[in-house]
């Protein structure tokens, strides 16, 4: 009989193409997706060493990080560097045959929110993309990792990677969330558990009741942030619910192959006795509403708590929290509930998607954003934007004061002119609060979307269980 | 891409854990479509005020090691996104070799790709090349990648490990997309089979 396998480990070793006897692997990519930051030297690469893109139907491109998210950006895109960019994506797409939605179509959006919309993303592939986020698509099942710009290259000129196995490591949460609990918590909670560099080296499986009765956009947010916890990947286990979401996409496969396809799909899924190197469990009962107070997205705590101390740490973490703290404006034993913010951001990767747009208008039923408060929702893709247009959504957000803006990656990194100025405090739905990611001199608090609705209701950071 | 042997140059400590790639090289300047010209621009908003002028207090604008080729680092170096950006700025300034307790994973495979070795050492190693390398410009490292040997001022020997393939690329400079070309018939066959398995891919 054969050893028993992690779902990491199937997913592996169907795409080994290669194996040196030292360990080193040559594997198989089965999508890449390509955005306008971190592709242009990439091509540049491979024009001066006169190679071709191997698999251009294995490739998706999309400009989403600069882009600005105005609605007159189909005309001009006014920042120079910005638009040449996107200009320069958008001709080697063309120039190597590669599929590309350009900023005026209505399958623009995040490159990690449009792969699923689009059916691109399914399980059991390798997924790769110059954006340490693509651990998103593991939500499907699906082996999906961040590369830099030389491996962008290696991958468009051989479709593979030259890769060593990480390590197994299980994350399971289990039992059922509370009231006003969301993905967002979950995954926060898990990187105050584990740390940013608690997942170094490992490819994360997320199990347990709590994940599994997520939905897909909520598998999709806690894998979206494995990167934060040092993790190459994140993975959750295919199921009815991913089959489902899968089925019907423009790039799905359709009836019979669908059918094939799940036969194989439904064998996605770690034995039982498989080796995990490493197990983390959390009970769902123990997480609360949660945000960061510090520059690190380790730097977690249940809304209900206070801003902690350097002295309540040890060597060198002491002396970044007292940095931190410094950046970030904030004295320790201050309540988080009393810390008060000027600007809510709603959307990226994390939660750009549909679901987490409902969830906002639930908290803002019957609600308004405080006067002279800054409070932008910006869809993860076209296609979420006119879903919530569809579904009133966007009418009522609009009518509680928010902005309503065009898909892309906006204020989550600030490379558009969706930014923070110095001083400034968010509450932000991102994934990211290092110091001057979101502008120069701004200060994020990473929460969910009701909490964030909820900080745009009250002016502070709030526990919005108070607001249910 | 460069190779890199050795080196013996000064370090500058950075003692700081979880310094991210946002801090390495800031959003602002990834809008370029070229690898070169980031050093300037290299932990930008430490290393300038708001108007652009040098603060002082910053490791690398003391003179001492404004010529730096090593940084020592605190845990968990180059977390965060996967910009190519970061290596290319350290590059571009000058640094050939990082030295850290822990790299994030992304950061580590994109040093080796641009000729810059990251080295990973025990806590107290780097500690005690955290201590020479605040004595400033007469404490240089010796990293030699053949015999993954750092040497200390002082004549300390530290040895390392690396991946043996990250090492003979390195040493060589070899451009890893040729190494995989030599294996394009092994990669057509495997698309025979992969499609063959997976028909709906």
């Amino acid at each position: 009989m054969n050893a028993p396998k992690t779902l990491y480990d199937k997913i592996w070793d169907a795409h080994v193409v290669d194996q040196a006897d030292d360990g080193t692997c040559i594997l198989y990519i089965d999508r890449h997706l390509v955005h306008e930051v971190t592709s242009p030297q990439a091509f540049e690469g491979l024009r001066l060493s006169g190679r071709e893109v191997r698999a251009p139907k294995q490739t998706l491109a999309v400009p989403d990080h600069n882009v600005p998210t105005d609605e007159g950006r189909a005309e001009k895109i006014e920042d120079i560097n910005s638009r040449i960019q996107v200009e320069a994506l958008e001709k080697n797409a063309q120039d190597f045959g590669i599929e590309y939605y350009p900023v005026d179509d209505i399958r623009q959006g995040i490159v990690h929110i449009i792969g699923p919309e689009q059916g691109w993303t399914q399980p059991g592939m390798t997924i790769v993309c110059g954006d340490s986020h693509t651990a998103t698509h593991g939500a499907f099942g699906a082996l999906a990792h961040g590369i830099g710009t030389s491996e962008v290259e290696h991958v468009l000129a051989t479709q593979t990677l030259i890769q060593k196995k990480s390590l197994n490591m299980k994350v399971e949460v289990k039992g059922e969330l509370g009231v006003g609990v969301t993905a967002k918590d979950v995954t926060l909670s898990i990187i105050g558990e584990t740390g940013t560099a608690g997942g170094s080296g490992h490819v994360i499986e997320y199990t347990g009741d709590a994940i599994q009765n997520l939905t897909m956009e909520g598998r999709m947010t806690v894998c979206n942030m494995a990167i934060e916890g040092g993790a190459r990947a994140g993975l959750v286990a295919p199921d009815d619910k991913t089959f489902n979401y899968v089925k019907g996409r423009p790039h799905a496969p359709k009836a019979a192959a669908f059918e094939t396809a799940c036969a194989y799909w439904k064998t996605l899924k770690s034995d039982p006795g498989a080796n995990f190197d490493k197990v983390v469990t959390l009970l769902a009962s123990s997480i609360a509403p949660v945000v960061t107070w510090g520059t690190s997205p380790e730097d977690v705590l249940p809304i209900t708590g206070e801003v902690p101390s350097p002295s309540d740490f040890e060597g060198p973490k002491s002396d970044a929290v007292e940095r931190s703290l410094d950046y970030m404006g904030l004295r320790p034993g201050t309540r988080l509930e009393d810390i008060e913010v000027d600007t809510v951001f709603i959307g990226s990767c994390t939660n750009g998607r549909i679901e987490d747009l409902r969830e906002v208008a639930e908290i803002m039923q019957g609600r308004k954003v405080k006067p002279g408060m800054r409070a932008m929702i910006v869809p993860g893709s076209g296609l979420v934007r006119l879903q919530a247009e569809e579904e009133g959504i966007a009418e009522q957000l609009v009518a509680a004061g928010f902005e309503w803006r065009m898909a892309g990656c906006s204020m989550c990194l600030g490379m558009n002119p969706d930014q923070l100025s110095p001083g400034e405090r968010c509450a932000s739905t991102s994934n990211r609060n290092f110091e001057g990611r979101q502008g120069r001199g701004g200060r994020t608090h990473l929460l969910s979307p009701a909490m964030a609705a909820a900080a745009a209701v009250t002016g502070r950071l709030t526990d919005v269980r108070h607001l249910m | 891409m460069d190779k890199f042997t050795s080196l013996t140059g000064i370090a500058a400590p950075m003692p700081l854990v979880n310094i991210d790639t946002d801090m390495i090289i800031p959003k602002q300047f990834l809008k370029t479509i070229k690898r070169t010209g980031l050093g300037v621009s290299l932990f930008h908003e430490m290393r300038y005020d708001p108007d652009g002028k040098e603060r002082a207090d910053f490791v690398l604008n003391q003179i001492a090691y404004r010529t730096a080729e090593i940084i020592v680092a605190g845990d968990n170096f180059g977390c965060g996104s996967s910009r190519e950006h970061a290596p290319w700025a350290l590059l571009d300034f000058g640094i050939r070799c990082v030295i850290s307790t822990s790299f994030a994973d992304i950061f580590y495979n994109n040093c080796f790709k641009n000729g810059i070795l990251p080295v990973t050492l025990p806590k107290e190693q780097v500690d005690q090349l955290m201590r020479h390398a605040a004595k400033g410009a007469n404490a240089r490292l010796t990293i030699d990648l053949e015999k993954q040997m750092v040497t200390s001022p002082d004549g300390e020997n530290m040895n390392f490990d690396i991946d043996p393939f990250k090492k003979r690329c390195l040493l060589e400079g070899l451009d890893d997309v040729a190494l995989t070309l030599e294996k394009e018939a092994e990669i057509t066959a495997f698309e025979t089979r992969h499609q063959l398995a997976m028909p709906w891919l």
